[in-house]
């Protein structure tokens, strides 16, 4: 192998394509077909949804309806089954992120500026809690709540929900303050401006698009959670549409598939809608998960 | 003093999230160590004055023969689901979508990242409607001939171990996507011109270079996995009776259903011993990027 890496290749590339063009057609096609054979196979789980959903008579097996139409979306449309859930749901993400984003930055910007003794071991202890599998912390998380009294408590999970993202986002959020160079604020030092200052005036403008790339990471895990506020809400009132739609599929799922599957997609569809933004601020398909990559 | 103060002040902004990750994070983890050597309850004496019982809940566990099924369930679920299904199918479609037409590179992408975007509970919907009696597979089976068993109470484990795959596959394949992309093409062209086949590319070029990658995926889709809740949960129930479940779902059961806090948190306490090790390697091997 050692052989192989250190061999010159520069000469040969010339040659190449066309020596190895017959086989590399057919390769070519190959890996477009199995492509597609697999996207197929991603698709038609997630086409029921969408095709159930404008099916009056809508079953569990994806068939294309006889008659398209918006009778399932009409049907859920009222306020204590899909507005009111949706708007918790709006509630605790928007809640979660704007607190999670405030918090990192204030904790990113001594990380990422100054040199500390015990940054290193925080950073590690962050990076430890972007690993902590947050199913395993739900039971003695509920028997917290239970003794801080903040069982059924909207804000209570909101700070929950802000806590347990906060380590990826002081991850993230370190990331992108250390790209923003560090000669601007000493400008702004010399003239007088506290840390908090510059930070605010001169750091947090450049780094806008990475700021809307870690709310928008913290509102789209918060919109979809289930387990969360499926353990520590009780009141219908108070829960989000996750839950909400998975009480209705108790409900009503034997028998209002089309019903479900439009609270589904329009429960779906804001995220859906946040992920097309990312991608349009960071200019990458894959930005999500090139952030956890770290 | 100066010097003190200007410490104390660059440590300030720190505060809000050192009292939200003690109170949230470490606060449940201690309290997971704690509970889980008590006889905590959600009812009755024990959920006012839990008493200190010792091992009595591992003993307990180890003589319960739903925890050792549940813990072999875990370990093949995390095996098959992520560190074969979602790390193979990954580096597969990454390496495919590389050859692939712009069109076809798009449309493959999208579709495999919409099943990864998809609120949890949603995914979990599509996937119980897909693999149910009458759903979406045995119709397609049907259509060829073939009749289908009834997926998620005859193979229960099969069902969410695919639907799993379906579900966490794009983070593999962008985590590769972005791996194969900085692997430099000298390298595989290189090999190819001494006769070495794709297999053997992968093999001994692209894997080698890629190595780290592959172990910080590993890790993280592990972790991931072992903490799936919902999509079993909605699929099967963790049925046909334990068939299906999972450690999260057995302390889920344990603790809420069944009342037993003490016992749950034991189970808990076990998953959060087993993550404590996955990540303690994860962080080991992206240490030079930290310091």
């Amino acid at each position: 192998m050692t052989d192989t890496l250190t061999r010159p290749a520069a000469p040969a590339r010339s040659g190449l394509g066309t020596l190895a063009a017959p086989r590399g057609t057919a390769t070519k096609v190959a890996a477009n077909v199995v492509l597609l054979v697999i996207a197929l196979c991603f698709v038609l789980p997630m086409a029921w949804v969408l095709v159930a959903s404008f099916d009056a008579e809508a079953t569990l097996s994806f068939g294309l309806p006889d008659a398209v139409t918006t009778a399932n979306f009409a049907a859920i449309m009222t306020p204590e089954l899909t507005w009111l859930p949706l708007w918790n749901a709006f509630v605790l993400s928007a809640g979660s992120g704007a607190i999670t984003v405030v918090v990192a930055v204030l904790a990113a910007y001594p990380l990422s500026r100054y040199r500390m003794r015990f940054g290193k071991y925080f950073l590690y202890s962050v990076l430890f809690g972007t690993c902590l599998p947050i199913t395993a912390i739900m039971v003695p998380v509920y028997a917290l709540f239970v003794q801080l009294n903040l069982l059924d408590s909207l804000p209570g999970t909101i700070f929950f929900m802000a806590a347990t993202s906060l380590p990826m986002a002081i991850w993230m959020t370190k990331n992108f303050m250390d790209s923003v160079p560090i000669s601007l604020e000493e400008a702004a030092w010399t003239e007088g401006a506290s840390a908090m200052q510059a930070l605010r005036r001169v750091v947090l403008p450049l780094m806008r698009p990475g700021i809307a790339v870690v709310f928008i990471f913290v509102f789209v895990q918060a919109w979809g959670n289930f387990f969360v506020p499926f353990v520590l809400l009780l009141s219908p009132e108070k829960q989000p549409a996750a839950v909400s739609i998975f009480a209705f599929f108790g409900q009503y799922g034997s028998v209002a598939y089309g019903q479900l599957a439009a609270y589904s997609l329009l429960y779906a569809a804001p995220v859906l809608g946040l992920y097309v933004l990312v991608t349009r601020i960071s200019g990458s398909a894959f930005a999500l998960a090139g952030a956890v990559k770290g | 003093m100066a010097v003190t103060s200007r410490g104390v002040a660059r440590v300030v902004p720190l505060a809000p999230a050192v009292v939200l990750l003690a109170l949230f994070m470490l606060g449940p983890v201690v309290w997971s160590f704690y509970g889980s050597f008590t006889n905590a309850a959600l009812t009755g004496p024990a959920a006012l004055s839990p008493e200190w019982i010792g091992f009595d809940n591992y003993t307990a566990l180890v003589g319960d023969p739903d925890f050792p099924k549940s813990l072999w369930l875990t370990v093949v679920f995390v095996f098959l689901s992520a560190v074969v299904g979602q790390n193979v199918m990954g580096i597969l479609l990454a390496g495919l979508l590389r050859s692939a037409v712009r069109p076809v590179r798009s449309i493959a992408s999208t579709v495999v990242v919409a099943a990864w975007v998809l609120p949890e509970i949603v995914a979990a919907f599509a996937a119980y409607a897909f693999f149910h009696s009458e759903g979406t597979l045995n119709t397609l089976l049907g259509g060829i001939g073939i009749t289908g068993p009834d997926w998620l109470y005859s193979t229960p484990m099969l069902a969410v171990i695919l639907a799993n795959i379906w579900r966490g596959t794009a983070f593999s394949m962008m985590v590769y996507s972005a791996a194969l992309a900085e692997v430099p093409p000298e390298l595989t062209e290189a090999a190819q011109l001494d006769g070495a086949n794709g297999l053997q590319r992968l093999t001994w070029v692209t894997l080698p270079v890629i190595r780290r990658s592959i172990s910080t995926n590993l890790m993280l889709t592990t972790l991931q996995t072992l903490s799936v809740f919902t999509l079993i949960y909605v699929m099967t129930g963790g049925g046909p009776g334990t068939d299906s479940s999972t450690l999260p779902i057995l302390a889920y059961q344990e603790a809420f259903k069944f009342a037993q806090v003490g016992y749950g948190t034991a189970i808990a306490t076990v998953m959060i011993i087993v993550g404590g090790i996955f990540s303690v390697i994860y962080i080991r091997a992206l240490r030079p990027e930290v310091d």
